[in-house]
This record gives structure tokens, C-alpha cells and sequence, in this order.
């Protein structure tokens, strides 16, 4: 269906977007290659020139960067451990009949319209604060000593904060897949006696096996970025010990002012980045029916 | 999947399901109650629920007092426009890589979509400079362009994924009467794909509205939307937590609302079309 002078339209019809993107990828990054070989620190404009991999080795010598690392990695693995897991259960139980499902959604799927920062600050306020949080009522109710959650826990706090808004996500997903599951197989095994188990373990899961995988991969790209929930509740704090790789970087950018360095970490971020998503494109392309 | 069961089953299942689900929204349940609350009883210990004092004082003080107005007005603009923008862009694009698929069409769409993967806070400090240098910085043109980038990839997909499921055919017939390309995209294809269009606008705008990095790093008072104004609800301390939740409940009602009208295509959608 398509003469020459179409397919010409159609190119030029995806032009814009194309270049938009590429500009969007390209510029900013090149000036951050640049930056990340300069000594640029705004509070001595003056004294600039390049600096070598300085920037760089930095971040390998600094015990910060290897603590954010494993914070990352604590949070992306913490979070999708907890939202698949839960997620399974929870979408197995409303799946079945029960009454006022609809409604039943609509509470299931709410936290994840909350945006962040409303999300960090309700659950550190209103549920973890030591003093009139709704978590220390019941710990002093239970004849026990309130938790300094942000204080004490401050990574674990954070993934039960991201946790909690991604939850509904993995659910709807899962939820949604079991949907288009047909029953007659199911009671058929049932017919035969398989138990529930070797049922949800040899039917159900393997069924599932796409959708868990498009929730890990989509929940992946989400999660690297976590930023608004640290910002608005520890800071990165109490010392670095809630900082992950993205809030490193925007401490050295903003409150340390070193340009150079938070263009270094900025590369360091992408690479690892990419590494991620060369495996996270692998396993989506066979999942995307491009 | 739905199987007959037996009445005290589904009892049983709908007490634990309603329990699993009100525990979910719990959080909000309580925000929007403490929002109605006076800050006294607020932060009442033990927590105050039926012998509480209700006052709708709270919204009343935080839409007359704060900036509150014109966070809430940036919030429209910016998730609003950046949607509107992006459909601009991306309409053609993705009806294109529909319709008139090349060999190079996937790998396209596939580069789109590892755009997403760079993490926005690596490219914080030429965003940052370019923003200040353009007089970008803290308005709301700039954020409306940021967060139209930002999501351009999700635009594109979720639009490809809605126009392949109209039959090509049709689009031939339309052609053989004569009509030409640009009102064959406005009155053949754009009211059959009205219903898509519609849910990539929806998501967008939930997604425009709660981000909460460019929104923050990019503005200081001028341009800010709601997720930097909360984000920046100074701590607390325990005295202002009926208005924190009033500020908060008006910063999602609007989302909360949109977002239930399109939570069956959100799967979709934010599964580029994966999973159906």
C-alpha cells in the first residue's frame, strides 16, 4: 500500500520525533562527557581547566559511592521483590468471585496515582513519625517503644515507601493476566486432582511468566530513577546511609556545587545504566509485538 | 478466570479480599480523614477517629493563604501542555511507523523506548545549565518541553500500539476515493483512534502530573507545581499535619479521579501494549 511518494511522508512524518530525541539524548549528554573532565566548582568559578579522570576516581575511592550502589541495588531488588510477591498473592485473591470488585480496584489501585512526593511525606508524617505517627500509636499500644523509622531504617523506609506506590502496578498487571487465563484447564487439573498448589505451580505461574516479566523490566526502568520519595523524606540521610546513585549525584550537583563531579557521576550512572537496559531490551523485545 | 463456588467461599474470599484492599489504601483513607480534621486532633494520641473534631478550615487556609493556587495552576499547565505537545509530535510519528512500517521501523521503536532508560538525573547538570542559559530555568515553557521529551517514548508507543490494531484496509479504501494523506490522518484514522488517543492522553497527564525530578531540580517559586510544593512542605513538627493532608488530598484528587477512569487502559498502556 505504499507508492513512493507515501513512504517519503511517512519518513518525514516520523523525522520530528526522531530528531527531538536524538537532541534530547545527544546534547545533554556530550556536555556531560565535557563537564566530567573539567574542574568546574560554582562556588570558584574562576579556577577552571580539565582535570582528567579526577572526577571519576573520586566517586571509585569515595566510600559513599560504593554505599549508594548498594543502596540502589537494595532498593530496585527490594522493591520488586516485595511488589511480585505481593502482587501474585493479591492478584490471585481478587481474581476470584467475590463481591464489589470494581470497587474493589478502585481502593487496590489507588496509591499508585499518588505522586511522590505526597506519598513520602503522608507515610513519613501521618504513619512513621515517632511522635504522632499512626505506627508509634500502635507500637505505645502494644507497650512498646515507638520506631524511628527514618532515624534507624531509613533504606528499609524508603523501600516500603516505593513499595507501597508500586504495588498496585504489579498487581493490575498480574491481575490482568490471570483474567485472560481459561478456566477450562484449570478444571480439568482439578478434575484430575492436581492440588492447589502443583495447580498455581505448573498452570498459573507459568502463565504468569510474562507479565511477571514485563513488571520486573518496566518496574526496573521506574525505579533506577527513584528520586522525589529520598528527596522529600531523609535527604539521602541520616549521613549517606538512605543515598542512592541518583541522589549522590544530585547532592554533588546541588549541594556541593562541584559541577565536574556530578557530571562524572552522571556518566558512571548512564553506563551502569546501560548495562542494565541491554539486558532489560533483550528480554522485552521478545515480549513487545513491534 | 471465574469458576462456581461455593456461597461460604466467597465469603470468605470477599472479607479477605476487602481487607487486603483497604489495607492498600489505608494511607490515603487516613490522609483524606486527617485533611478534615483540626490540627489539634490531628495529631491527638491515641488517634482520633469518631470523637475527633471535623472542620473543613484546613482547605479553606491552604487554597487562601499559600501560593497554594498557583502551584496548582503550573501543575495544569505543565502536564496538560507537555501532553498536548507531545501528541502533536508523536501522532504522526506513530501513525507512520503503523501504517508505512519500514525495515528499520522496530529497531526505531525500540531506541525510542532505551531513551526512557537514561536516567534523568545523569544529564541533571547540562539540563540545569542549558535551562539557565536559555532562560528556561524555573518557567513553565521549560518544564512543559522537559516533560514532553521525558514521555515522548511512552506517547509514541502506546499510540503505535492503539493505530496497529486498526485494520490497514480501511486506510486503502479512503485512499482509492482520493483522499489525500493529511485528511486521510484527519478523518479516517484520527476518529477510529479517538479511543487510544484518549487513554495515551489520560496516562500522560497522570504521569506529567506526579513526576517529581525535573520538576524539583528545574524550578525554585515561579514554575513549581504541586510535586515540588510538597516536597518541600517543610517538616512538620507535628503542627501542621491537617493541612499537610489537605494540601496533599487536593494534590492528587484530580489524578485520583483521571486515573480511575483509565486504569484499564493503563496496563496497556504502561506495558507498551505487552500485556492486554
Amino acid at each position: 500500500m505504499s507508492t513512493h511518494s507515501s513512504r517519503f511522508a511517512a519518513r518525514l512524518m516520523v523525522a520530528p520525533s526522531v530528531a527531538l530525541l536524538l537532541i534530547w539524548m545527544i546534547v545533554p549528554l556530550v556536555m556531560t562527557i565535557y563537564y566530567s573532565f573539567r574542574l568546574y566548582r560554582l562556588v570558584s568559578p574562576d579556577r577552571t581547566g580539565w582535570t582528567g579522570f579526577t572526577n571519576y576516581t573520586w566517586f571509585f575511592k569515595s566510600s559513599d559511592f560504593w554505599l549508594a550502589m548498594g543502596n540502589t541495588l537494595a532498593l530496585v531488588g527490594g522493591v520488586l521483590a516485595i511488589t511480585v510477591v505481593l502482587g501474585i498473592a493479591i492478584a490471585l485473591l481478587i481474581d476470584q468471585p467475590v463481591k464489589g470488585q470494581g470497587v474493589l480496584r478502585i481502593l487496590v489501585i489507588a496509591p499508585f496515582f499518588v505522586m511522590p512526593p505526597v506519598a513520602a511525606s503522608i507515610l513519613e508524617n501521618l504513619f512513621m513519625h515517632p511522635q504522632n505517627g499512626l505506627f508509634a500509636a500502635v507500637s505505645i499500644y502494644f507497650g512498646s517503644d515507638p520506631i524511628l523509622y527514618m532515624q534507624d531504617y531509613p533504606m528499609w523506609s524508603v523501600i516500603g515507601i516505593v513499595s507501597w506506590e508500586w504495588l498496585p502496578f504489579a498487581t493490575l498487571i498480574l491481575l490482568t493476566s490471570l483474567q485472560s487465563m481459561s478456566s477450562e484447564q484449570l478444571e480439568a487439573a482439578e478434575m484430575d486432582g492436581a492440588s492447589a498448589l502443583s495447580r498455581f505451580r505448573y498452570i498459573i505461574l507459568p502463565h504468569m511468566m510474562r507479565a511477571i516479566t514485563v513488571v520486573i523490566l518496566i518496574q526496573t526502568i521506574f525505579l533506577l530513577g527513584i528520586f522525589g520519595e529520598i528527596f522529600t523524606t531523609t535527604q539521602g540521610g541520616p549521613g549517606s546511609a538512605s543515598t542512592t546513585l541518583p541522589y549522590l549525584i544530585f547532592k554533588q550537583a546541588i549541594v556541593a556545587k562541584d559541577i565536574g563531579r556530578a557530571a562524572a557521576g552522571g556518566i558512571i550512572a548512564v553506563v551502569l545504566a546501560n548495562i542494565v537496559a541491554i539486558f532489560l531490551m533483550r528480554g522485552i523485545g521478545k515480549h513487545l509485538d513491534a | 478466570m471465574a469458576r462456581a463456588v461455593t456461597p461460604r467461599r466467597m465469603i470468605l474470599t470477599t472479607i479477605a479480599a476487602w481487607g487486603v484492599a483497604l489495607v492498600i489504601a489505608f494511607p490515603v483513607i487516613w490522609m483524606i480523614l486527617t485533611s478534615f480534621k483540626t490540627e489539634a486532633s490531628a495529631v491527638a494520641s491515641p488517634p482520633e477517629l469518631i470523637g475527633a473534631s471535623w472542620t473543613v478550615e484546613n482547605y479553606v487556609e491552604v487554597w487562601s493563604r499559600s501560593d497554594y493556587p498557583r502551584f496548582f495552576w503550573n501543575s495544569v499547565v505543565i502536564s496538560v501542555g507537555s501532553t498536548l505537545l507531545g501528541l502533536a509530535i508523536a501522532i504522526p510519528a506513530a501513525w507512520s511507523m503503523a501504517f508505512v512500517p519500514g525495515k528499520k521501523t522496530k529497531d526505531l521503536l525500540m531506541w525510542m523506548l532505551s531513551t526512557k532508560m537514561m536516567p534523568a538525573v545523569g544529564v541533571l547538570i547540562p539540563m540545569y545549565l542549558l535551562f539557565q542559559r536559555l532562560g528556561l530555568f524555573d518557567t513553565k515553557i521549560g518544564l512543559v518541553l522537559a516533560l514532553m521529551l521525558m514521555n515522548l517514548p511512552i506517547i509514541v508507543w502506546m499510540l503505535y500500539t492503539y493505530f496497529k490494531e486498526i485494520p490497514g484496509e480501511i486506510l486503502e479504501a479512503a485512499r482509492m476515493d482520493g483522499a489525500a494523506l493529511w485528511n486521510e490522518i484527519v478523518y479516517v484514522l484520527t476518529p477510529m483512534a479517538l479511543p487510544g488517543i484518549a487513554s495515551t492522553l489520560l496516562l500522560n497527564i497522570i504521569l506529567a502530573w506526579n513526576e517529581a525530578f525535573w520538576t524539583i531540580t528545574l524550578t525554585t517559586t515561579k514554575a513549581a507545581p504541586l510535586s515540588a510544593f510538597i516536597a518541600s512542605f517543610s517538616a512538620p513538627q507535628g503542627l501542621f499535619y491537617a493541612k499537610l493532608s489537605a494540601a496533599s488530598t487536593m494534590a492528587i484528587a484530580p489524578i485520583l479521579i483521571l486515573g480511575w477512569f483509565s486504569q484499564k487502559q493503563l496496563v496497556r498502556g504502561l506495558t507498551f501494549g505487552a500485556v492486554k
